[in-house]
């Protein structure tokens, strides 16, 4: 077997760790994502997932336990783990298709290249008249197609996305679950994916981490066998979801009681 | 569908109308604002001129606007150009009322914008860099914390040691006013920037320098321009202040000129000019900006006028 893409072992990690605001967010993490898997996280608000995809995305430090993509330490912010953000991170100064490329940039290329590299990444999206438009002009669901263009033209082998469609209809979502479907299908990457909906975690996922309440530590890891495209009135999908409520129902009410004690 | 089709065709050859509907209700708020503008200050000079027909207000002490707007000529007299501080020029020689006022106004307006500007660009640098590296903000950043609250007339006398008299001094006195403040301001400015942007580059792979060329300077200008808009009042007033203390000539000399020469009229006059100058200013900065940060929607950008 070719190496896991990513490996957690015994992950942990406190903001602000040793000052009084000390608050630990994730312990004990043991977790392994295979390439061209797709996980999903899977827990009640606050529990620490969008923590943890900041962690392996190398943008915050962690304090306990190792990390690793692709047999390295994670030490930083890479390409080739891409994060697309819970909160609409489009940079509003640039257009749609220099938001799309922005990382392109970075790296110096032409013009002519970055506009077809933007036009190809955006027609996979199904925007390709947005191309000059201004984020603002965009609404919220076609904001977060641009942003998972943007991560696509960077080629990531891991794609961390915290609960990118959360804010959307259900049709829009549905329509958005598919074709994130395709996008990971063709693009052989793993995927890690943020939720806190059951539906969500049930169609999309190869397996299912569902996370306690703070401290986040993983409660059960559970495997979806089922072909895609996936019928979610089917018996299985309805057995999975029950056991999904069930597992995170102890979990959401341990989340409120503390947080209704913190304030 | 062909007559689906045709139908709309023919609603744009008929329909379209000489001005679009947005830019009708653009151009009605503008002349509504207008005319609530004249409204205001009509009756403000209304009420002025009631008072002094009645004769509450002494037209020696308070000269009602039809007096003191009434007669350009011998105002104008009263804006010194350069060349009557010459010797050998006569008090008759010089230029026309219109020069003289026009020189005045344009040396005055000069001397903010050129301060202005020249605050603007260097606390941008200072600033940027004292969050760039961490040894300029440990040699930099005490020293600008502790001079920003000195208040600008405490300078003054620092402007004429070091420039003695003309413009050099008003300059300096404008930059000075707004450098430090506009420094601590840039530096909120940068703790202000969204993280998520700049993780977004982090997570493409820039570089520091990349995050701050690309990042942080677009992402601070929209509240910088605010700063400097809000910083054109004091701008003014410092000007007017240096000019007033007899370093340079200009409109804040011209009322310390009628002050001495117990002038009202002049006074406001001079006034009246201050003010439409610092309005003009104002709408020409709130251009700037609407033109400069396309990507800030208008009604974020500072309610005003
Ligand atoms: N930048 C930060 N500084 C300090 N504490 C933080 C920071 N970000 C998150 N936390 C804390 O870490 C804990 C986990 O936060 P996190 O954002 O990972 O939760 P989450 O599971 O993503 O929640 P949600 O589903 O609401 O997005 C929370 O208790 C939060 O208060
Ligand atoms: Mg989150």
């Amino acid at each position: 077997m070719s190496e896991p893409a990513i490996v957690c072992r015994n992950l942990g990690m406190t903001w602000n760790a040793g000052t009084a605001r000390a608050h630990e967010a994730l312990r004990d993490i043991n977790l392994e994502v295979r390439p061209g898997e797709f996980v999903v996280l899977l827990g009640p608000s606050g529990c620490g997932k969008s923590t943890l995809l900041y962690l392996v995305a190398g943008l915050e430090a962690y304090n306990l336990g190792t990390l690793e993509a692709f047999g390295a330490a994670v030490s930083g912010p890479s390409p080739d783990r891409s994060l697309i953000f819970q909160q609409t991170s489009l940079l509003p100064w640039l257009s749609v298709w220099q938001n799309v490329t922005f990382g392109l940039a970075l790296r110096g290329e032409p013009v002519e290249a970055r506009r077809a590299a933007a036009k190809e990444a955006l027609s996979r999206v199904g925007l390709s008249d947005a191309m000059d438009k201004r984020p603002d002009e965009l609404s919220g669901g076609m904001r977060q197609r641009v942003a998972v263009a943007r991560s696509l033209t960077m080629r990531p082998r891991v794609l961390l996305m915290d609960e990118p469609f959360a804010a959307l209809d259900v049709q829009t979502r549905a329509k958005m679950q598919d074709f994130l479907l395709d996008v990971w299908r063709s693009s052989g990457a793993s995927v890690l994916f943020v939720t806190h909906g059951i539906e969500e975690a049930v169609a999309l996922a190869d397996r299912v981490v569902v996370v306690t309440a703070r401290p986040g530590r993983i409660k059960a890891i559970v495997p979806v066998d089922m072909p895609r495209p996936r019928d979610p009135f089917s018996r299985e999908a309805e057995r999975l979801r029950a056991e999904l409520t069930g597992l995170l129902r102890d979990e959401v009410d341990r989340a409120f009681a503390e947080q209704e004690a913190f304030a | 569908m062909i007559a689906r089709v045709a139908a709309k065709a023919g609603f744009h050859e008929a329909g379209r109308p000489l001005l679009s509907a947005e830019r009708k209700a653009s151009i009605s708020a503008w002349a509504s604002k207008c005319g609530w503008a004249i409204i205001s200050v009509g009756m403000f000079a209304l009420i002025w001129e009631l008072l002094w027909a009645v004769g509450l207000a002494d037209p020696k002490l308070l000269p009602p606007p039809h007096v003191f707007l009434g007669n350009f000529v011998e105002q104008a007299r009263n804006f010194n150009t350069a060349q009557r501080w010459q010797i050998g020029a006569g008090v008759a020689a010089g230029p026309t009322p219109w020069e003289a006022v026009g020189i005045t106004i344009l040396s005055s307006t000069g001397r903010v914008f050129t301060g202005l500007l020249l605050a603007a660009v260097g606390s941008i640098v200072l600033g940027v860099s004292i969050r760039y590296s961490g040894w300029a903000e440990r040699l930099i950043l005490p020293t600008v914390t502790l001079l920003a609250p000195v208040s600008p007339v405490a300078w003054l006398p620092v402007a004429i040691f070091l420039f003695g008299i003309g413009n050099g001094p008003a300059v300096f006195m404008v930059f000075i006013a707004l450098f430090f403040t506009m420094t601590l301001s840039t530096i909120a400015q940068i703790d202000a920037v969204d993280r998520n942007f700049i993780n977004v580059a982090r997570t493409m792979g820039a570089t520091k320098r990349q995050i701050y060329a690309r990042v942080v300077v677009p992402a601070i200008l929209p509240g910088l321009l605010v700063v400097l808009r809000l910083n054109l009042f004091g701008a003014w007033m410092v000007v007017l202040v240096a000019e007033a203390t007899g370093v340079g000539y200009g409109l804040g000399q011209v009322i310390m000129l009628a002050r001495n020469t117990f002038n009202p009229s002049l006074v406001f006059f001079t006034i009246t000019l201050i003010g439409l100058l610092g309005f003009g200013f104002d709408w020409l900065l709130r251009k700037v900006q609407a033109r400069v940060l396309y990507w800030v929607p208008e009604n974020k950008v500072i309610a005003g006028v």
